[in-house]
């Protein structure tokens, strides 16, 4: 195979990145050596424009078990149990194909769970479209939501939590962040790493075909413009009956120690998986594409080491047990197929049959990419859109309703019902029945809880303050059910970081999450990177998703997010000092401007401690995180989901400086809407703010105080069905 | 000789078919007018060495003979 | 009382089965590949996608040795419980009376519902699936109320998913195979949402005795 002297740059290298290729390689590199590389060398798999900023994350911990580097991050959770967790996105693929995009996500990050030997337990997901009243975006997030589902559900992993938030940026850039957890015992618990010269090289799962070849670089590392449709035979489709299968063929595996190392093949297939475990044990690998199972004939040798079919693992396995690996994936029904051998020689060489059709240094392969500076710079003011949908001069009611029926701040019903949330028996807390996801661990006699969140659009308007506020809610969310964070993992969605404003969002949001996470004592245990989300309208809003985990005693003893009681007191806890700077209020007016007022870090983690340890000791009948839209929203939240009104004054938040407006519909960091008996909440130091009663929600607010029957707000908030399946589909 | 035939399975008659009524809900608004009584079904293909023996394969497991009709096509030339 | 709980590949709540099971007896799981149900005294087809479910909702199941073994159980008088894809394997293996069609606003539901039993009693038991849509000609939705069949319905305004008469769950002729859509082993701990589906678990020991 000859390579023509442009190929290089068709396939996302530099110039300056062949010369390098060139210069490690001695020679120049073959088509198949240069597809390897040009993978690797990829953003997707090198992180080269973000590897650096990475660095300033805190990743230890003495409950960390694993950290970044690994197929997932691990903390401990107690009777020798680690729960693993991880969130990975899959925007392009999804934005060609959404539900074949949004299920392989989900399969991928499943796979990364059970290839440490966890079991998965949970999926959450993060999703971001268009505006809801375009087409496209009507059409993404069906498809999104069906493919999530038909994943999930099939293969028998509850999908507990998430959010999904619309914003015309990702109107041609969706995001699809999918997150796992798992459980696994710590002593069972494998790495990554190759290991044991002469040890055999076991492909496993499906066969091959041409799925996604050049999904990475092709889709992951390039903006898309038009022509998507031409990109469509590189969609991987998946097989949940598949990793099902493949699942417990390799929990059963690792249990009974018959593997030495055990890798998922995701973007970029068998090279970054052979590459990768080579890299990490420091040993080589020779692969044999003759001998891989293949589902399409006469596949070249190239496309067989990058295709990026669904459900395969790669393992290491001594000779010795080879015939019992078989045996299991027979039981299993799954393929095996022992494709390769370790070495000695540092080097991954790909034959085909007798003849070495490719030879590549694994050091130059897996870290001989070049690492890049950024050149951020701020750009002068909002580079964003602004669309006004709401008059200023409306009534507060109507305000609120047009709030509440945003489909971001809507209920997410209509997309939750559609994933069983409850299968493992684990699932204490189901999704918007409480502020995080808790699930039972009797493994360790416990439970634990899940947030995922962030909003772009706050992290826009001020990427340092905005991506705070995000570590800062999922820790607000886990409070409110009383859990303490134990980790955190992350998806950075950019655009271009060779642009300088991306550039600056990025190094921004990066700072911020090392910084959040510093101050709170969450170590970040792993995370992904998905930069380039931009087309010829800009970049997306540059959007980091923080998915956090934490512990709990018991998962019986956690607060709902609803008003439970006629008569409980309503107060508020915690530094929340509104504005309406990056609101959903703000949106709507058109009124979005670059600043964020600063989030005090300390102070809410202080009250964070407040409201769990009041959770844990049973004394609050609901707490909820006051985030998007305002009070005046959470309190329609609370008192929609207990089926019971109230009638709340915000005077205390007038007399921290909020308008009316702001103390109803302003946003920020901090703030916990709870309900109790009144003596507690005030021994608690929160500020009573009014009472849960009736049938109506009544704010006193000046010359903003509104009442609005609860019948109506909840059909506000209960309009996404008809917003989304407005084209009778 | 393997014999190539092609089976089409759809739903009985007078069976609620909601993905029919979703393509024919959706197709006005794609400029398709006058389209109606949309039946989706599955097609299966499949090589037989034995062709007589289909009739009863179909019967008991490609399609369920309580809520579906099926058709076999023998695919010529193959 | 020992409980046998069959495992296909693609079976997803066949642990959460054989813990539910576990609470009123002994129980284990029997690989589809079994064709001995060793002495069971009662057997659960679990919830799932068994064989991905592909071509149709339990179609192919119901030609595994297991379930060769399941169906002479069942015409020995042995009580059998199907649960969800359960429920498509025994009605595919005509078992039970009619067939579970595609939900009929075509997506997957996953919602605690409120179920009426034969005897009128309320039980509150999550649903989830896809193709839940009962459906049977006429006179055999005629005949199976007739002869008491009908063993649970959805509440008054309940219904998920189109089901012919609100039919949840049905009984065979002799009344020791039951098949349900919903999920009684989802309903075993208040901590999880219902204690109701204890009772259908129950049931089915009282028909093995």
């Amino acid at each position: 195979m000859t390579v023509e002297t442009s190929k290089h740059r068709e396939l996302g290298l530099t110039d300056a990145e062949l010369d390098l290729i060139v210069e490690k390689l001695g020679r120049e590199p073959n088509g198949v050596e240069l597809a390897m590389f040009s993978l690797l060398w990829s953003e997707h798999c090198a992180y080269k424009h973000s590897r650096r900023l990475l660095r300033r994350l805190p990743t230890e911990g003495e409950r960390v078990v694993m950290g970044p580097g690994e197929n997932a991050g691990a903390v401990s959770i107690g009777a020798g149990y680690a729960i693993a967790f991880k969130v990975e996105s899959h925007n392009h693929p999804s934005a060609v194909e959404p539900f074949q995009g949004a299920a392989t996500g989900v399969g991928g990050i499943l796979r990364d769970i059970f290839a440490i030997c966890a079991r998965p337990i949970a999926i959450l997901d993060s999703l971001r479209f268009g505006e809801l009243d375009s087409v496209r975006s009507r059409h993404l997030l069906d498809g999104a939501v069906r493919g999530i589902g038909h994943y999930g559900n099939s293969i028998g992993v509850p999908t507990v939590g998430g959010e999904i938030y619309f914003e015309a940026p990702y109107e041609h850039n969706c995001l699809v962040n999918a997150m796992c957890v798992g459980i696994a015992k710590q002593d069972e618990m494998v790495r990554a790493a190759a290991a044991g010269i002469g040890n055999a090289v076991v492909l496993m799962g499906a066969s091959t075909g041409r799925d996604g070849i050049g999904g990475a670089s092709v889709l992951a590392s390039a903006e898309l413009g038009d022509g998507d449709e031409a990109k469509r035979p590189t969609v991987q489709i998946g097989d949940p009956f598949e990793e099902s299968k493949l699942l417990e063929c390799c929990l059963e595996l690792l249990g009974r120690e018959l593997l030495v190392s055990l890798q998922d093949l995701g973007a970029a297939g068998l090279t970054s998986s052979a590459g990768e475990m080579a890299s990490a044990g420091g040993v080589g690998i020779d692969l044999d594409v003759a001998r891989v199972p293949l589902r399409e004939a006469d596949m070249e040798p190239f496309e067989v080491m990058v295709s990026e079919s669904q459900e395969r693992m790669l393992a290491v396995v001594e000779p010795g047990k080879v015939g019992d690996v078989i045996a299991v994936c027979e039981k299993w029904q799954t393929g095996a197929a022992e494709i390769g051998v370790v070495t000695d020689n540092g080097r991954v060489r790909v034959l085909d049959g007798e003849e070495v059709v490719g030879d590549m240094a694994v050091e130059a392969l897996v870290d001989g990419c070049p690492l890049y500076d950024l050149s951020p710079a701020e750009p002068e003011g909002w580079i964003y859109g602004n669309r006004a949908t709401l008059a200023t001069g409306v009534s507060a009611e109507e305000t609120l309703l047009a709030l509440l029926s945003s489909p971001s701040l809507a209920s997410k019903r209509w997309a939750f019902e559609q994933y069983d949330s409850i299968v493992g028996s684990r699932t204490a807390r189901r999704p918007e029945s409480a502020d995080a996801a808790v699930l039972a661990i009797p493994e360790a006699d416990n439970a634990i809880a899940i947030s995922i969140d962030g909003n772009g659009r706050r992290v826009a308007c001020d990427p340092y303050a905005g991506t705070v506020e995000a570590v800062l809610e999922c820790a607000q969310n886990l409070a409110c059910v009383g859990a303490k964070p134990l980790g955190l993992t992350n998806c950075l969605n950019f655009g271009n970081p060779e642009k300088p404003a991306p550039a600056w969002q990025l190094d921004r949001a990066v700072q911020a999450l090392a910084d959040a996470c510093e101050a709170l004592g969450v170590p970040v245990v792993g995370g992904n990177v998905s930069l380039y989300n931009e087309g010829p309208e800009g970049p997306i809003y540059p959007t980091p998703v923080v998915g956090m985990v934490g512990e709990l005693p018991d998962p019986d003893s956690t607060a709902p997010s609803a008003f439970a009681r006629e008569g409980d007191a309503i107060a508020l806890l915690g530094p929340f000092e509104p504005s309406l700077a990056g609101s959903e209020l703000a949106k709507q007016r058109g009124e979005l401007d670059a600043g964020l007022p600063q989030p005090d870090i300390a102070t809410v983690a202080a009250a964070c401690a407040a409201v769990r340890e009041a959770v844990r000791a049973g004394k609050l009948s609901s707490a909820h995180d006051i985030s998007d839209g305002g009070l005046a929203c959470a309190l329609a939240e609370s008192a929609i989901g207990g089926g019971v009104g109230c009638r709340v004054d915000v005077q205390p938040l007038r007399s921290r400086g909020c308008s009316p407006e702001e103390a109803l519909f302003g946003e920020a960091s901090g703030g916990f809407l709870l309900s109790g008996n009144r003596a507690v909440l005030e021994d608690l130091g929160a500020t009573l703010i009014g009472q849960v009663g009736g049938a109506t929600v009544e704010v006193v607010a000046g010359d903003r105080s509104l009442s609005a029957g609860l019948d109506v707000v909840e059909s506000a908030w209960r309009s996404l069905p008809a917003q989304a399946e407005r084209d009778g589909a | 000789m393997a014999t190539k035939a092609r089976v089409l399975i759809r739903p009985k008659e007078g069976i609620l078919d909601p993905q029919g009524k979703a393509v024919e809900r959706a197709l006005p608004a794609l400029g398709f007018e006058g389209v109606g009584h949309v039946r989706v079904g599955r097609m299966v293909e499949l090589e037989a060495e034995d062709p007589e023996r289909l009739s009863e394969l179909c019967e008991k497991l490609l399609a369920n003979p309580l809520i579906e009709d099926f058709e076999i096509e023998s695919i010529d030339g193959a | 009382m020992l409980w046998g709980v069959v495992q296909f590949p693609g079976s997803c709540d066949e642990r959460d089965a054989l813990h539910a099971c576990g609470l009123n007896g002994e129980a284990r799981l029997i690989w589809h590949e079994e064709r001995d149900l060793g002495g069971v005294d009662a057997v659960v087809v679990p919830g799932g996608f068994s064989y991905g479910d592909y071509l149709r909702a339990g179609a192919i199941a119901r030609f595994s040795p297991a379930m060769e073994a399941v169906a002479e159980f069942a015409a020995g008088g042995g009580a059998v419980l199907g649960i969800c894809n359960g429920f498509q394997v025994l009605c595919e293996a005509n078992l039970l009376p009619g067939a579970l069609l595609l939900n009929d606003n075509l997506r997957f539901v996953c919602r605690q519902v409120d179920l009426i039993d034969a005897e009128g009693a309320r039980l509150s038991i999550p649903a989830k699936h896809g193709e839940g849509r009962y459906w049977a000609p006429e006179e055999m939705l005629d005949a199976i109320e007739a002869n008491g069949q009908v063993a649970f319905r959805y509440a008054p305004g309940q219904n998920p998913n189109g089901s012919a008469r609100d039919i949840a769950g049905v009984s065979n002729e002799a009344g020791n195979v039951l098949g349900l859509m919903p999920h009684p082993e989802h309903a075993v701990d208040a901590m999880t949402g219902s204690t109701d589906g204890l009772r259908i678990f129950e049931s089915v020991a009282a028909v093995a005795a």
